[in-house]
């Protein structure tokens, strides 16, 4: 608490009144609500998009194709020419992560539903079981013995470098992969919130309102970065999905 | 000039008045927290930082040398990038459950 500077406790920036069912199972808050849009909104864009077959697309259909045009750029770099049938997956880990973290910056939700770590724990294991479920199916259980076991090693290093493989392919990468999303996101909303909070009290201290127009810049500043963040967290979070995908289908490892 | 001075004196006595709360109200467990968090957040951004400057760095050198080839390097550009931010993210979380947990 610097001159009533007086920020507020994590939980009053990531829990929300619920709506309705309050301490039971389908409790629905404000988190809920924007995952439900993140299922909505995608099936709209795609089936009104999808709708309407012009030649030269227009407005929601530019949208639904624009965005198959960069999903299938993200498969092609990482998985290969033939993995369209991961296309799906893909597009809706990015239109769910894209929608979740732009809400961020959308008033009366400023809120990032990805900034509680349940939502990218789950797209993340998704991923990481999907990619596993992936590799056994083109390589049976030798996917396995080919993902920990380097080969044209020494006999003696396997001991040391399958415990390190197995770690970091089995652990480490989905759990990096859930705490990259949830991290940036929550350091997003604790810098606007800070911002905010920092707006206010300087608006209602009388001596400091020269102060006001930088936190307000800053504000403004950073919304506009935060909105650049949520596309490319979309965007990386796809992006590697993609990658382990590919990796697990990879026949030279 | 003497409206500054009055905003001057002002500030002082809202700081000190700040300062007065704060000592009073310190539990010492939150301070030693709050400290620690600030020193894992600051050194874990120290390898990070380095290393994304680098890759961004080299990966801008290829691209001006390779116009050509710009795509193919901003994509692993990014998928280094997202490797190497993971440390520092793991920090923040680490400063996270440090100061409010």
């Amino acid at each position: 608490m610097i001159a009533q500077v007086q920020f507020p406790p994590i939980d009053n920036i990531v829990n929300w009144e619920p709506y309705f069912g309050e301490g039971e199972f389908f409790q629905f808050d404000k988190v809920s609500l924007i995952m439900l849009l993140g299922l909505l909104i995608p099936m709209g864009i795609f089936l009104l998009g999808g709708a309407g077959k012009a030649m030269v697309p227009s407005g929601l259909q530019s949208v639904a194709e624009g965005s198959v045009n960069f999903i299938m750029d993200i498969i092609n770099q990482t998985i290969g020419h033939d993995g369209k049938k991961y296309l799906p997956l893909l597009m809706s880990f990015f239109w769910f992560i894209l929608i979740g973290n732009i809400t961020e910056v959308i008033p009366t939700f400023q809120m990032p539903a990805n900034a509680r770590m349940g939502s990218p724990l789950v797209l993340a294991l998704i991923a990481f079981f999907f990619s596993i479920g992936a590799g056994i199916k083109k390589h049976g259980l030798k996917y396995f013995t080919n993902t920990v076991v380097v080969p044209g090693l020494p006999t003696a290093l396997h001991f040391l470098v399958i415990p390190i493989e197995i770690l970091s392919n089995f652990f480490i990468k989905p759990f990096s992969h859930a705490v990259r999303l949830f991290a940036n996101m929550l350091a997003g909303h604790i810098l606007l919130v800070t911002f905010g909070v920092l707006c206010i009290a300087v608006f209602s201290a009388t001596p400091l309102l020269l102060a006001l127009p930088f936190s307000f810049l800053g504000l403004v500043g950073l919304t506009g970065f935060e909105v650049m963040v949520a596309f490319l967290q979309a965007y990386i979070f796809t992006l590697l999905a993609g990658v382990y995908i590919g990796s697990a289908l990879a026949d030279d490892h | 000039m003497s409206l500054l001075a009055t905003a001057a004196i002002e500030v002082a006595q809202a700081v000190e008045l700040a300062a007065d709360a704060a000592e009073s109200d310190a539990d010492p467990q939150s301070v030693a927290g709050a400290s620690s968090a600030g020193f894992a957040y600051g050194l874990a951004a120290i390898g990070p930082g380095i290393g994304i400057g680098y890759l961004v760095g080299q990966a801008v050198q290829a691209m001006a040398r390779q116009p050509e080839s710009a795509g193919m390097v901003r994509t692993t550009m990014f998928l280094g990038i997202a490797f190497t931010e993971a440390l520092a993210l793991i920090g923040f979380v680490v400063f996270i459950l440090l100061k409010f947990v």
